[in-house]
């Protein structure tokens, strides 16, 4: 009894002091430790916001030499950009619309729907989420090699299309961007399906709303969010490929491919502009998605 | 499966073409009768509902089936509350949702007002459902969600306007057009579920447990007020719910259900007073159930032997021709307590007993009287002639019990393994 009374006395004295001190820590590192952490992500486009001001002297864009608004005025202003960004962006487009369609449809599939072979297209849509690029790339390039060529296999099926229908160029980047582009649109929408009470659907049909009405009037509001999101992500991994666009886009170029062909010769603060550009846009879209987000209504009642 | 699914969009086919000229055909078929189901029948499992089978049924293999709804015959009048009262899985849920049409049957129709709708979609059927946990459109305004029904028809704005304000008016929530479901309470959120599916006046409303997310105050209240709005606009209720107090509470007529049939069928006194199976006696209530064998007609009185040879009387007629042992029932509030050694009227049924626990409940005291023969009775005494403690009676006490024969029934005792005479399953 007196032991355990002096240990418990023991504990009294020394654990708040501890605890004490640790809640000091914690107050003062933490908000420390956190902006370290903030600013590590943030840094990189800190400095290709601020270097796209840069009145940089020669050819490159590397050492600060005060601020200009020259290239901001005139952000085109290099030989094969206009019509790289040109490409990036009818690609970035087309890619996101196609994946986003595609990638809904799969996803309600995948979650509605008991079927034969659920399970492994389950899992085979990850697939092309965890493959290296570059495996994907290079196989994607045989592949349409064999197709344009007449040479080799010729999937089952595409027998049809003719010889250069799929001679390297805009098509080829566009299916492979749309191929990559799926898994993470049905990734995305099954998140937010997961949570979809069917009931809401079942009440819709009870109150004389047929499939369609029932799926634009109730389902379609309830996970637009989710296709919102899976839609922002489709777009700026698109816009951004380099590895396997590198692989199939035979003599057309895009935006990051532009980048990294005028690098070695030149790094003009255009390039700068341009990333700023897309990402003010990649911000605003995520905001705009937050914002919906925010105000989309949870499933339960 | 997708023969049958073949079939049914002929018969919509069908019935979109002529259900006018099949009326004429058949004048005999508009009758009172609201909802039909003849030999009603749900089986799941053998396809893709497998996996289902398995969430029913403890230790079911997912290529098990499991026979749900098990050939049902029913009439449900026009106007009338009805419900179908079970414990889970007995299929009542089921019964009712492919009333609805979010079930196909396996087998057997489902009338609803003479026309043949064992096939047609959700969307096609003139039935509104009431959901358990209200299923309000989150993104909708309250306005909106019950105006939904409403706008698929085409009604005219204006209209609709009307139309949903009376309906707020009837489940009174004026003023909450603009909500969303999100703001509303459980017992708002009930309201405009009901609202939504009211102002469509389908010839049917359909109510899957309604009341089981709210609390218990709440949910007396809204018994009185579903009772009260069901009156007012007359329309067909068939609710559905495991709480036998509350199918009392507002039903005209009650379908005791358990495993996927109905064991009985009635008006609630009649359920309460005449149960028929020894399921509906423990189901409705209280019920002392002594097993007991026939022993000979006397005077139109039907006499059994207890266990301890103890005779029991039944009127003759409310005996329902079983043989061999059955089990007598007597509801606990008809048994009257008195001393071991008291004179009793000749011709009532008299058992001794010992008191072995007392509960004072205020309106009554609930005593449970171990039987001289073996097994115990529950009894409930109104605190009219004791009240105090001093006048109750205490554990140990010797006590008579006696009951008017009329207040016993009869069901088939099915072979119950428990020997105690007593049965509590409320």
């Amino acid at each position: 009894m007196t032991t355990a009374t002096t240990t418990y006395a023991g504990t009294r004295t020394r654990t708040p002091v501890g605890r004490r001190l640790g809640r000091g820590i914690g107050r003062r590192l933490l908000p420390g430790f956190t902006a370290l952490a903030i600013g590590y992500l943030l840094i990189p486009i800190v400095v290709m916001i601020l270097f796209s001001f840069n009145d940089y002297q020669g050819k490159f864009n590397f050492i600060w030499n005060g601020f200009t608004l020259k290239a901001w005025e005139a952000p085109l202003a290099w030989p094969g950009l206009p019509d790289a960004l040109k490409l990036s962006l009818t690609i970035a487009a087309l890619s996101t619309l196609f994946a986003t369609l595609l990638g809904t449809m799969i996803g309600l599939a995948l979650t509605r729907y008991q079927f034969r072979g659920r399970g492994l297209i389950n899992g085979l849509i990850f697939l092309p989420m965890a493959s290296p690029e570059i495996v994907l790339g290079a196989s994607l390039l045989t592949l349409f090699i064999n197709i344009s060529l007449g040479a080799g296999i010729t999937p089952p099926g595409l027998g049809f299309l003719p010889k250069t229908a799929l001679s390297l160029g805009f098509t080829t980047i566009l299916i492979a961007h749309i191929m990559f582009n799926i898994s993470y649109v049905v990734v995305t929408v099954k998140a937010r399906l997961s949570g979809f009470d069917r009931r809401l659907e079942e009440a819709a049909m009870d109150l004389g709303a047929n499939e369609w009405t029932t799926f634009w009037k109730v389902t379609f509001p309830l996970i637009f969010p989710g296709i919102l999101a899976a839609a922002l992500l489709a777009f700026s991994l698109s816009i951004d490929d380099f590895v396997i666009t590198n692989f199939v886009s035979g003599t057309s170029l895009t935006f990051p491919m532009w980048v990294y062909s005028v690098i070695r010769n030149a790094l003009p603060a255009q390039i700068n502009v341009i990333g700023s550009a897309i990402f003010l846009v990649a911000v605003g879209g995520v905001a705009l998605a937050t914002l919906i987000q925010g105000r989309a209504p949870r499933f339960s009642r | 499966m997708p023969i049958l699914a073949a079939t049914g969009r002929d018969r919509i086919a069908r019935s979109e073409g002529g259900s006018g000229s099949g009326e004429e055909e058949n004048p005999a078929r508009v009758t009172d009768v609201a909802v039909r189901l003849v030999q009603l029948t749900k089986r799941f499992g053998g396809d893709t509902t497998g996996k289902r089978v398995a969430t029913y049924v403890d230790g079911a293999k997912a290529d098990d089936t499991f026979l749900a709804v098990d050939h049902i015959d029913l009439e449900v009048r026009d106007g009338e509350f009805f419900s179908l009262l079970g414990p889970s899985g007995c299929g009542k849920t089921t019964t009712l949702r492919m009333i609805g049409g979010f079930e196909q049957p396996t087998s057997g129709l489902i009338e609803l007002k003479g026309e043949d709708v064992s096939w047609l979609p959700a969307y096609q059927r003139n039935v509104n459902t009431v959901f358990q946990n209200y299923a309000l459109f989150p993104h909708l305004t309250v306005f909106e969600n019950v105006a939904f029904g409403l706008r698929r028809r085409k009604v005219a704005d204006a209209d609709i306007k009307q139309r949903v304000g009376d309906m707020l008016e009837l489940v009174e929530l004026p003023g909450y057009e603009r909500r969303k479901p999100g703001q509303l309470s459980g017992g708002q959120a009930q309201r405009v579920a009901l609202a939504r599916a009211l102002v469509n006046k389908p010839a049917v409303l359909l109510l899957d447990e309604p009341l089981g997310a709210l609390d218990l105050k709440l949910r007396k209240q809204m018994q009185v007020e579903l009772k009260r709005i069901q009156q007012e606009v007359r329309i067909t209720f068939i609710y559905v719910t495991h709480d036998q107090e509350e199918a009392m509470t507002m039903s005209d007529r009650i379908a005791v259900m358990n495993k996927g049939k109905y064991e009985q069928l009635g008006d609630p006194e009649v359920l309460y007073e005449r149960p028929q199976t020894r399921f509906v006696a423990g189901f409705l209530g209280v019920s002392n159930l002594l097993r007991a064998t026939p022993d000979g007609p006397v005077d139109g009185y039907a006499v059994y032997r207890l266990a301890d040879a103890t005779a029991v009387r039944v009127p003759q007629q409310l005996v329902q021709g079983e043989s061999g042992p059955v089990a007598i029932g007597v509801r606990p509030e008809k048994i009257r307590l008195s001393e071991a050694k008291a004179d009793v009227a000749p011709g009532l049924n008299r058992l001794a007993g010992v008191i072995s626990d007392a509960s004072y409940l205020g309106v009554s005291t609930q005593y449970i009287v171990s039987l001289a023969g073996g097994g115990s009775v529950t009894v409930y005494e109104q605190n009219v002639e004791r009240a105090t403690k001093s006048e109750l009676w205490t554990a140990g006490e010797s006590v008579q019990l006696t009951w008017v024969p009329e207040h016993s029934f009869v069901v088939a005792d099915e072979g119950s393994a428990s020997n105690a005479a007593q049965e509590d399953l409320s």
